[in-house]
């Protein structure tokens, strides 16, 4: 019975799982929640590793983050959080704007663009200037390129901007361009490899604090409902305006955080109803 | 012209045998799973089928990528660790009415038949007998059945962690809503 073949519509197939969180480590992929399902997030940054035992290797500071990660549509994902590190709030919006598929429609890699705004509220350290509430907002911008190149390896490059109101000194620039570069490596089905490092293109001197390129390794792991990412970074902060430009420690020295997100994803929508026969 | 008229007739003739081959597009396939912790349901309304009718052949074939799931996430691990979809895209089943005799093609009405194939899931095929029904209807032909499948058998591993949130069995649901093939 050839005739099945004949009558197979040739369909566009999708890629998924191009990486298995909305995050690399630190910073986003271009997965997306789909519509109607909740992420919620809590990510650890513990101290630094060469805080020796007494701070048992780091483990006895810890910094936190809570997310709830919304996706609207299929192309359209929010999100809210707050960091205990310079008691910051943030939101983002990620747009997919095309989707790696072949098929019908051939589409070499998925582009997602991620704005994002931070709102630090820790008090102002000089009480005695005027204190604008726009000092306390951050900016960013990414595009995010990413690729799944074969079933086991996908990698991404993210171009980023990131737009500081107020800076500490007036050797601080306002503005940081970085381009990150992520990829992953599936190890077994539920376990995979991550890189991500993200390079500063301002210039790192004359600054009145030396930031670092942020560089994080570690494991996604996956169980049914939860997605689990293990690392070790060199970076504090866990949304981008703070880990791009606010880096400040160095691998190469030990200051290096161990780290985990901990994803966990509800239904609060179900999809459309397929009808029943 | 009566040669034409007759090689009309015999062209007629022909197409009344090939109206012998039904065939739909959109075909539909479910399963369900239901333990005490977790109900899984699964619908793929894509679904190309066929059947001729003088012979009693069956061949459905389904995408992976069709099954659609409440849960988008359920969704995402059963095409990347349990089907694993991007290797193996298509499930389908070849197979034949046993018991063509029992159905009256030419009378509306719901008849019991066997049928028995290969069912081929996730490249294991297996052989399977089930009981369904054809549905002779104006204009078509419906065909239902609902039998068991055991994931296990056709190499699809779960591991221990959600083993208790899937079924052993699952339930499977076939609806087809054929309607005469056009030759051309």
């Amino acid at each position: 019975m050839n005739i099945l073949n004949q009558n197979t519509p040739s369909e566009t197939n999708y890629t998924t799982a191009t990486f298995k969180s909305t995050r690399i480590m630190n910073g986003h992929s271009i997965e997306r929640m789909p519509s109607g399902q909740l992420d919620v997030r809590i990510s650890h940054r513990f101290g630094t590793l060469n805080s020796g035992g007494y701070n048992f290797f780091g483990l006895d500071q810890s910094n936190i983050h809570l997310g709830l990660e919304y996706g609207i549509t299929n192309w359209l994902m929010i999100g809210v959080g707050r960091s205990e590190f310079e008691k910051t709030f943030d939101g983002f919006a990620k747009f997919s704007i095309l989707r790696q598929s072949t098929g019908a429609k051939e589409m070499p890699v998925s582009v997602s663009v991620l704005t994002s705004v931070a709102l630090k509220t820790l008090k102002f350290p000089d009480q005695t200037r005027t204190n604008y509430y726009t000092s306390r907002l951050a900016y960013v911008g990414q595009v995010l390129v990413a690729r799944k190149i074969n079933e086991i390896f996908s990698v991404q490059l993210t171009p980023s901007y990131v737009h500081r109101n107020l800076v500490a000194t007036e050797l601080d620039p306002n503005d940081i361009w970085a381009l990150g570069a992520g990829a992953r490596l599936k190890v077994t089905k539920r376990i995979s490899l991550n890189g991500e490092y993200y390079a500063i293109a301002n210039p790192k001197t004359y600054l009145s604090q030396q930031i670092y390129n942020p560089l994080s390794v570690g494991f996604d792991i996956e169980t049914g409902g939860h997605v689990f990412q293990l690392f070790f970074t060199n970076s504090l902060g866990m949304t981008e305006k703070q880990f791009i430009g606010g880096t400040t420690g160095q691998w190469k020295k030990g200051d290096i955080h161990f780290g985990f997100n901990i994803s966990r994803v509800f239904t609060l929508k179900k999809h459309k109803k397929a009808p029943n026969y | 012209m009566k040669r034409l008229i007759v090689l009309f007739f015999l062209f007629n003739l022909v197409l009344a045998v090939n109206a012998q081959k039904y065939m739909t597009k959109n075909g539909f396939i479910g399963f369900y799973s239901h333990t005490p912790m977790e109900d899984i349901k699964a619908e793929n309304n894509q679904v190309v089928g066929a059947l001729d009718i003088s012979t009693g052949e069956m061949v459905f074939q389904a995408l992976i990528k069709s099954f659609h799931f409440d849960r988008a996430l359920m969704e995402e691990h059963f095409n990347e660790n349990y089907m694993e979809s991007d290797k193996i895209p298509k499930s389908m089943f070849k197979g034949k009415i046993t018991n063509l005799s029992a159905v009256d093609f030419t009378k509306n009405g719901i008849y019991d038949v066997t049928v028995e194939g290969d069912l081929t899931i996730h490249d294991v095929t297996n052989k399977i007998t089930t009981k369904g029904t054809i549905e002779v209807v104006s204009g078509g032909i419906n065909a239902n059945s609902k039998f068991n499948i055991i994931p296990e058998d056709y190499k699809i591993t779960i591991p221990g962690v959600v083993r208790e949130k899937i079924n052993k069995n699952l339930e499977v649901t076939i609806a087809m809503k054929y309607a005469p093939l056009a030759s051309k």
